[in-house]
């Protein structure tokens, strides 16, 4: 639906996008990952044709940006970082303007159907006659939301959709976007962590204008996991259950995690693929100790995002340090 | 069509929505009843003089409206920049554009629903003129055919100052300065007239040739020349077609 080729986008001297390359499937939630200022707004914006790339090719639902850019439009529904409403106007007499600007050939009644069926998608119906510019930030996020969904197009591009939301209404907009999954292909930007993994099918994971990671959230986690790590926590009564632990066979390593009243925890991590819970529990029943918790640690998504993108940057200090040399 | 219709609607309804629209029509009303009230006075008194109303050398035309047409024009210099001046300046401030620029539209229909939006402004601001005019005509015999090219005259001529205000606009987010910027150029074309009246003989002719308002003077006196009409028209298209390119340009630089 979405197909995204060595996309690259330079102001001048600074390189936002450098050369991108990703596609999404029809009725795919995409995620889009990154710090603030890692290329984000700047990609969408070249997807929904509001500025041209300086170099690359992107096609959004079978139509080049670039060569036929009305007709990807047509197709596109889009949501920018601030929702473009204006003040002035009502939120019926808005979508009526938005209606009017982006469907062709349409009769006044089918577009003032599609206008209430949008805001009752969107829940802001009860604002209908409120003027824009007096709505509060979740509605009018809402009402941004609203005009993306207004032509019903192919595509949805969503530039951080629940930002400054409170958290029943975050909540509301990823019910919504999830609802809207089946029928339209969208694209979602965002810095929260675990939208991500709530609400897409796959992630992009991007700074400094280049692609870190492609996954699935669960994929992503488990290409983290290179080994496995336990994590533990023992009442041994005063004693060091660390080299019990570590002669269990397939353990490689135990470190102390914490310690509270007796109680310590502790991650121990082994060989990957092998199940090591078992043994684990049985040293600390055999020693006569009490195991308060077993469970394997994950890193969350949060962690793995960190860890990619500090990655990237160790990586770059090499190359520079390599040069300088 | 209809991509322009919607635009030039919504932009009319908009300045009708600010006090923008009223300020500036109430002004000129004012301003223009004021200079309808000197003009008439000033007839009536030479009218009197003469001896009998409407006889000889006295013409209404001449005497009352055309003046009061040209005046009108120099008041449409420091109104016009007030109504384009928010144009493209504030769609820019507020990220509106945005929605324009990635609605199927092009860069030509954005620009000419602006222009036709602000056009129409203008041309309700001259219909309130049409009451005063009106009442000449009830009281007096004036000829209609002058008066016809002279508001002929004044909607192509506010027109190309409306498309130099939204050029003017659309490379800036201050609206203050799109109006201030927009006032000072009109106000230069405007002094060329002057300019031309002091200079040599070759460089008076080109400076008139370029000078949008010396063209009106002729739609005054109730001459439709073609070469007024190709000078207006033309420049009005190279104001829309520049606005176009300074959008589109904005888009690659980011």
């Amino acid at each position: 639906m979405i197909e995204v080729q060595h996309l690259t986008k330079r102001y001048g001297r600074i390189t936002a996008v450098d050369d991108l390359t990703f596609r999404v499937e029809r009725g795919e939630i995409l995620g889009f990952l990154g710090p603030n200022g890692a290329g984000k707004t700047t990609t969408m914006r070249i997807l929904t044709g509001y500025m041209p790339a300086t170099e690359g090719k992107a096609v959004v639902a079978g139509f080049d940006v670039f060569e036929q850019p009305i007709e990807a439009k047509r197709r596109t529904g889009y949501l920018p970082e601030t929702p473009p409403l204006y003040p002035e106007m009502t939120v019926r007499e808005y979508l009526q303007f938005v209606a009017r600007i982006k469907t062709r050939g349409m009769s006044a009644s089918e577009r003032r159907t599609r206008v209430e069926d949008s805001m009752r998608r969107t829940r802001v119906d009860d604002m209908a006659n409120r003027h824009c510019g007096k709505l509060s930030k979740g509605y009018r996020q809402r009402v941004g939301l609203a005009q993306a969904i207004l032509h019903n197009p192919e595509v949805l591009i969503l530039d951080e959709p629940t930002a400054g939301l409170d958290p029943k209404q975050i909540i509301e907009t990823r019910q919504l976007i999830k609802e809207l999954a089946g029928t339209h292909t969208i694209v979602l930007s965002t810095h929260i962590l675990p939208e991500v993994s709530q609400t897409c099918d796959r992630v992009v994971i991007i700074n400094k204008g280049r692609v870190v990671a492609v996954d699935s959230p669960a994929n992503l986690t488990a290409r983290l996991r290179g080994s496995e790590t336990m994590y533990l926590e023992v009442d041994a009564a005063g004693q060091d259950a660390t080299p019990a632990l570590r002669a269990v066979p397939g353990v490689l390593g135990v470190t102390v995690a914490g310690a509270h009243d007796g109680v310590v925890a502790y991650e121990v991590s082994s060989e990957s693929g092998r199940d090591v819970r078992r043994e684990l529990a049985r040293t600390v029943v055999s020693n006569s100790w009490g195991l308060l918790e077993l469970r394997p640690s994950r890193m969350s998504l949060e962690e793995i995002f960190l860890s990619l993108t500090t990655e990237e940057k160790e990586e770059k200090v090499e190359e520079k340090t390599e040069e300088t040399a | 069509m209809t991509n322009v219709l919607a635009i030039a609607q919504k932009e009319l309804k908009s300045y009708f929505a600010s006090p923008i629209a009223y300020i500036i029509i109430g002004f000129f009303a004012l301003v223009f009843g004021y200079f309808y009230f000197v003009s008439i006075t000033f007839f009536m008194q030479a009218s009197l003089q003469m001896g009998m109303p409407g006889a000889g050398q006295i013409n209404i035309n001449t005497m009352a409206i055309r003046p009061l047409l040209q005046n009108v024009s120099v008041v449409a210099l420091f109104v016009l920049p007030l109504i384009t001046m928010r144009t493209y300046a504030e769609e820019k401030r507020t990220g509106t554009i945005e929605l324009l620029l990635t609605s199927p539209l092009t860069d030509a229909q954005i620009v000419l629903g602006k222009f036709f939006g602000a056009l129409a402004l203008y041309t309700l601001m001259l219909a309130v003129t049409w009451i005063h005019i009106g009442l000449l005509f009830i009281y007096g015999n004036p000829e209609w055919k002058p008066i016809v090219t002279g508001y002929l005259g004044l909607l192509l001529m506010g027109a190309s100052f409306l498309s130099i205000g939204l050029l003017i606009s659309s490379l800036t987010k201050n609206q203050i300065v799109a109006g201030m910027v927009t006032f000072a150029v009109l106000l230069l074309l405007w002094t060329l007239n002057w300019m031309s009246e002091s200079s040599g003989p070759t460089t008076q002719k080109i400076l008139s040739a370029l000078s949008i308002t010396e063209r009106f003077d002729d739609f005054s006196k109730g001459v439709i020349a073609v070469s007024h009409l190709v000078y207006y028209l033309s420049f009005i298209t190279f104001g829309l077609f520049l606005t176009a390119k300074s959008v589109d340009s904005e888009r690659w630089r980011g």
